[in-house]
């Protein structure tokens, strides 16, 4: 009994002391971000990875989850004889929720995940020790890009997803289930807001993007030096940012509201 | 160009080099470049009373050790013993559970990542993997750090890269990545890169291994080059005994979390069973000749 109490306590203390180092590395990265130069070239590389070559993946769910919304909704709308309510409760729970969360974590699974392992392997290899040796700072060189590159593609390829999510909806709900185009377009245009619709969704999103650039890189850059720790970080990753993001999502819809 | 493609044969003097002398191992042994006798008095390094452990496995001791400026120290030992955790140490790379490491004057042990920047500036080092970015072509990796702290125009960079890829025998090597290298021309592309900003102090991780012979002698005629004619100081770690011992002006053998160093020629005349035991019998051989060469000189 006591042995597990005191096993408890050694996790619980291993679990406060990560989130310091996190914080601490969060830090680190955000002075990097004010140090010259800019890694533009690491940057625009890195938005290319995880950004450009996540648009195929974000077109394809976006326009899917806007197959399955638009029919679910029509049929559930069409039980009140609100059918013409779907473009706004479609763009609505769109722009909203379902757009920066679902990026959130496809972007997680795709970039974050592909991230760690990169820069988990450097470790492994000594490259970022390589890098120490040669008095650049591996945090400036190779991590700053990246998890500023995940909180500049974030917002943007939320937005795609949006996009294509409403426009998969308008092609079920319209062209297949023969609700009228105009009621539709204008249900979204009076129901969705700039302030609280719009930039909530922008904001949600720029914030998943912080969490998953810091929670990638740090996973990376703190696995453990072998092959099996590589592959432990990356899943850490793909679960951690999962979490954080739906909790994030939680806490900043409720703040919000306020 | 510098001429490091140039640098003479490890062991054979060159001439022209004023007040050399040559004892019977074929060294330059009072004055080494530009480090005088007096000069290599002070460690460049001096490690004290550092303790590490790995858990329950302890690798230092109190281990208390020298590394004279220009001066080539070559450290042996055993797998395990710490060769390439005492490199990582004097890199700062690694923090000793307890004791000091000064770098030229510079505390290691308790300086943050800004200090030890500073101290870096100074040092090269060679890991034993290479550890270049697999990201980045050849060219790019050895013209890093001269892109990052040095103010040279792309064409004297490019001098630079290509004069010190040379010396270590790599030509049209300059778009490859590292990933399409043999094992033997990653070493030395890591080498260049070591050398690119001539360090004071360079930290090579088992340079020969994996090396075929001709550049063996290649690289260690450039790393003796570097050390005479520049004053490098050289901190090696080496299971290549014949050509540890020819270039070594020091040995440090690691054993049971501490040290016992001397000359090559110490080592020869040692009783030590342990010590004879390891340096087997391609360093006996090497010493024993190298000390009747040095009977036969005195005599």
């Amino acid at each position: 009994m006591m042995n597990r109490i005191r096993k408890l306590g050694a996790d619980s203390l291993g679990q406060v002391e990560e989130i310091g180092e996190v914080v601490r590395f969060g830090g680190r990265i955000l002075l990097a971000t004010t140090r010259p130069p800019f890694r533009w070239r690491s940057f625009m590389a890195a938005v290319f990875d995880s950004g450009v070559l996540s648009v195929a993946l974000i077109c394809a769910s976006g326009i899917t989850v806007g197959f399955v919304l638009g029919l679910q909704l029509y049929n559930t709308l069409a039980r009140f004889g609100a059918e013409d309510s779907l473009g706004t409760a479609v763009g609505l729970s769109l722009i909203r929720e379902l757009g920066p969360v679902l990026t959130g974590l496809l972007v997680t699974g795709r970039a974050g995940s592909a991230i760690t392992a990169e820069i988990g392997a450097m470790r492994i290899s000594q490259q970022l020790d390589g890098l120490r040796m040669m008095a650049i700072d591996p945090i400036h060189f190779i991590v700053m890009p990246r998890a500023t590159a995940l909180a500049f593609v974030m917002p943007l390829l939320s937005a795609i997803f949006v996009a294509l999510g409403i426009s998969g909806a308008y092609l079920i709900g319209v062209e297949l289930l023969g609700l009228d185009g105009g009621s539709y377009l204008a249900g979204l245009e009076s129901a969705v807001e700039f302030r609280a619709d719009v930039l909530q969704s922008l904001v949600k999103s720029l914030i998943f993007g912080l969490l998953l650039g810091l929670i990638a890189t740090w996973r990376g850059y703190s696995c453990e030096p072998h092959s099996a720790g590589v592959s432990r970080a990356t899943t850490s990753t793909v679960v951690t940012a999962s979490i954080c993001i739906l909790l994030a999502d939680y806490l900043l819809t409720a703040l919000w509201s306020v | 160009m510098l001429g490091f493609a140039n640098a003479g044969r490890a062991g054979v003097p060159r001439a022209g080099h004023p007040g050399a002398s040559i004892d019977g191992m074929g060294r330059f042994e009072e004055v080494l470049g530009h480090v005088t006798e007096a000069e290599a008095e002070f460690g460049h390094v001096e490690v004290r009373g550092v303790a590490l452990a790995f858990g329950q496995r302890r690798v230092f001791e109190g281990l208390d050790c020298d590394f004279a400026r220009g001066r080539i120290s070559v450290l042996m030992g055993g797998s395990g013993t710490g060769k390439s955790t005492l490199l990582r140490m004097i890199g700062g790379l690694q923090r000793p559970d307890a004791g000091s490491v000064r770098v030229a004057g510079d505390v290691i042990e308790t300086s943050d990542e800004a200090g030890l920047a500073k101290v870096r500036n100074r040092l090269g080092m060679l890991f034993q993997n290479g550890a270049l970015l697999d990201s980045m072509s050849v060219f790019d990796n050895v013209a890093l750090p001269l892109r990052e702290h040095t103010d040279q125009t792309e064409s004297e960079i490019a001098d630079r890269v290509h004069d010190r890829l040379a010396a270590v025998g790599l030509l049209d090597v300059d778009d490859l990545l590292p990933g399409e290298l043999s094992g033997g021309m990653l070493r030395r592309a890591a080498l260049a890169r070591a050398i690119v900003t001539e360090p004071e102090i360079l930290l090579c991780d088992e340079p020969f291994s994996g090396l075929d012979p001709p550049n063996v002698s290649r690289i260690e005629a450039l790393l003796t080059h570097l050390n005479r004619d520049r004053g490098l100081t050289l901190i090696v770690t080496s299971h290549h005994m014949a050509t540890s011992l020819r270039m070594a002006h020091r040995i440090l053998l690691l054993r049971n979390g501490g040290c016992v160093e001397g000359s090559p020629a110490e080592l020869a005349s040692s009783r030590d069973s342990a010590i004879r035991e390891f340096l087997g019998k391609d360093g006996a051989e090497h010493l024993s000749r190298c000390g009747s060469e040095a009977q036969g000189a005195k005599g």
